[in-house]
């Protein structure tokens, strides 16, 4: 027996008003692929390239709880500024972050990413030296590569100190392309 | 120990047993009240869901909350609704054949009834569709099957 589209989405508006959502998430497209941009209730969970409900579910419910549902409503805030940065309408983002249960030093070095200006790049050393750990450039590229949070948390700004890209968890292409449409290359 | 089952991330669970919710509910309450009975359902099932402490039996405790709203929703219209039962286009599962049969049971017996004989699940199942034990499933069964010989046989 199918469930219509209309009555699976009136379940999951009402568990979304109801409050009854551990994190919310929807697929929100891009210029640069398929984004899967999840929410609780402090706000922006992860953002995610490539993506494979198979595997993405299971890290949704360990980063918030086992109540994980698809919710439009939930990434409403999220998916409207993402459209905006896409569109060359907005250059910093005010969405409130979810960032539970990551370590002080990851907290620490996503604190310092987020205030690399838009359009601009900087380097690993440089963020490590931010957070007084001059030595640590390898450890800040450790927690680029992990941040589940990528655009809204611009580790695409980041590159090698002789200027080369370096990496990307979502491939170098789209690091390219995001600071192509910044005006940063 | 063996090890729990783990608990399958909402989406997952909702994925795989809404088709099943919604088919009961039909049977149960017809295709326009069903909608709000599935909606019902799986609000429930999100409420309770944070409590599970182990993901087994799944489909079995969603059917139980659903046949519960069911019963809910039976209980707030006339009784004699009670009785109607949705045409079915294809022949009526074992567990629309108990709804009759069974209408006048506590719904503790009623559901224990029902998830034996139209879904053949074990006692265990039961049990843990229930929140109570083997033994308490298989007596609660056994004394809804005795209530309703006794009313087929007066």
């Amino acid at each position: 027996m199918t469930v219509s589209p209309d009555l699976d989405r009136r379940f999951r508006e009402a568990a979304a008003t109801l409050g009854l959502v551990d994190v919310g998430f929807d697929i929100v497209d891009s210029p640069i692929g398929e984004l899967l941009v999840a929410a609780s209730d402090r706000g922006v969970a992860s953002i995610w390239f490539d993506p494979d409900p198979a595997r993405d579910l299971e890290r949704l419910a360990r980063i918030g709880g086992p109540r994980v549902l698809r919710s439009p409503r939930c990434v409403d805030a999220a998916r409207r500024e993402l459209d905006q940065y896409f569109a060359g309408a907005r250059r910093s983002f005010d969405l409130p972050l979810d960032l539970r249960a990551l370590p002080p030093f990851t907290l620490e070095v996503l604190d310092e990413l987020a205030r690399v200006p838009y359009g601009e790049t900087t380097t690993y050393g440089a963020l490590a030296q931010r957070v007084g750990r001059p030595r640590a450039a390898r450890a800040v590229g450790t927690v680029m590569h992990h941040n589940r949070i990528p655009i809204v948390l611009p580790c695409h700004r980041v590159v090698g100190s002789s200027g080369d890209l370096t990496g990307y968890a979502g491939g170098l292409d789209r690091k390219v392309t995001l600071l192509e449409l910044e005006g940063a290359r | 120990m063996m090890q729990a089952v783990a608990i399958p991330p909402f989406e997952r669970f909702y994925e795989e047993h809404r088709s099943d919710v919604l088919r009961l509910l039909r049977r149960r309450l017809g295709a326009d009240r069903a909608d709000d009975a599935f909606q019902e359902t799986f609000l429930r099932a999100l409420y309770a869901y944070t409590r599970l402490e182990h993901g087994e039996h799944l489909r079995a405790w969603v059917l139980t909350i659903a046949q519960n709203v069911a019963l809910d929703m039976l209980r707030r219209t006339r009784p004699t609704e009670e009785l109607v039962e949705a045409p079915a286009a294809d022949s009526r599962p074992a567990y629309a054949e108990l709804a009759d049969l069974t209408d006048g049971l506590g719904p503790k017996e009623r559901a224990a009834v029902v998830l034996r004989y139209g879904y053949d699940l074990s006692y265990d199942q039961i049990a843990s569709a229930l929140g109570s034990t083997p033994d308490a499933a298989r007596q609660a069964t056994s004394t809804g099957v005795r209530r309703i010989r006794r009313r087929i046989a007066s």
